[in-house]
């Protein structure tokens, strides 16, 4: 790709910003009841669980929900309905699906992806001292959020 | 008249949340049996007998679109009525599914009221 090529992708992609921010809030006003808040800033240190979707086909790259614990347990102790004592080890599986409904739902907001590209099953990683190297060839799309007043970090990594 | 359904996803967050689903939009469940994947759902469906199956499309194992090519070799299953619910919200997977069998197809956000709306004319026969 020439240079401008890579600007012209950048542009596209920044477009997409107010999709997957889109994407986001549907799927938390829908499956959990929740409106989100917008984020200027937060504090990213300590979160500690990540579920990832990968995308393949003609948008290559993966997506990620990044949060603290105890968000991922507010998250599904309102999608199981329980108190979030009784939530156990679910809250994994319900950052997964918060992550795979999310990448399902921006990319069937964007012309030609929805048949075009294929979505991973969700993986969650525990613990915050880790990397993540993506084969990703642009910067990546983030979307940060408040979840009953919690830090959630949204983003998109695209290869091309 | 109270159904027996059988719910088929990967996440068992997201088979709590179609039970809940379906009891949310009045539909009276006598029994919920649960798999996850289409493997385990074909092996349930030669013990138990139900009357709507919902069904998710991307699982490990076997996909939900396998799952519905495999259900009329069972003898009991054959005729019950499968609404497929997934995040593949594409024309084509809704193609795919419809004429594989599928009889409704509710994409992943959704509400109760979508899961009625689809669901309840199924169960009717209307669809």
């Amino acid at each position: 790709m020439t240079s401008s090529g890579h600007a012209a992708a950048a542009d596209t992609h920044q477009n997409w910003i107010p999709l997957l921010e889109m994407a986001t809030r549907e799927v938390f006003e829908l499956m959990l009841s929740c409106d989100l808040a917008p984020a200027s800033s937060m504090d990213e240190s300590g979160m500690d669980v990540t579920s990832m979707v990968g995308l393949a086909g003609q948008l290559c790259g993966v997506i990620t929900v990044r949060c603290h614990q105890k968000t991922a347990v507010l998250m599904a102790s309102k999608m199981l309905g329980l108190p979030p004592e009784k939530v156990g080890d679910h809250f994994a599986d319900a950052l997964g699906e918060v992550c795979n409904m999310v990448a399902g739902n921006f990319k069937n907001k964007i012309a030609g992806l929805s048949d075009g590209c294929m979505l991973s099953p969700p993986s969650v990683i525990t613990g915050s001292n880790y990397s993540l190297h993506s084969l990703a060839d642009s910067p990546g799309l983030q979307v940060r959020v408040l979840f009953e007043n919690l830090p959630v970090i949204i983003t998109l990594q695209i290869h091309r | 008249m109270p159904i027996r359904a059988l719910i088929v996803d990967d996440s068992s967050v997201m088979r709590k949340i179609v039970e809940r689903s379906l009891r949310q939009a009045g539909i009276d469940l006598s029994e919920v049996f649960q798999a996850g994947n289409g493997a385990e759902a074909l092996s349930m469906l030669k013990e138990s007998a139900v009357d709507l199956i919902l069904c998710d499309i991307n699982m490990p194992v076997m996909d939900g679109i396998e799952f519905i090519k495999q259900l009329p070799g069972i003898e009991s299953a054959k005729n019950v009525p499968v609404v497929m619910i997934t995040t593949e919200g594409s024309e084509a997977h809704v193609v795919q599914a419809l004429s594989c069998g599928a009889r409704g197809y509710i994409r992943k956000p959704f509400t109760p009221e979508q899961v009625k709306e689809h669901v309840v004319p199924v169960l009717a026969g209307k669809v």
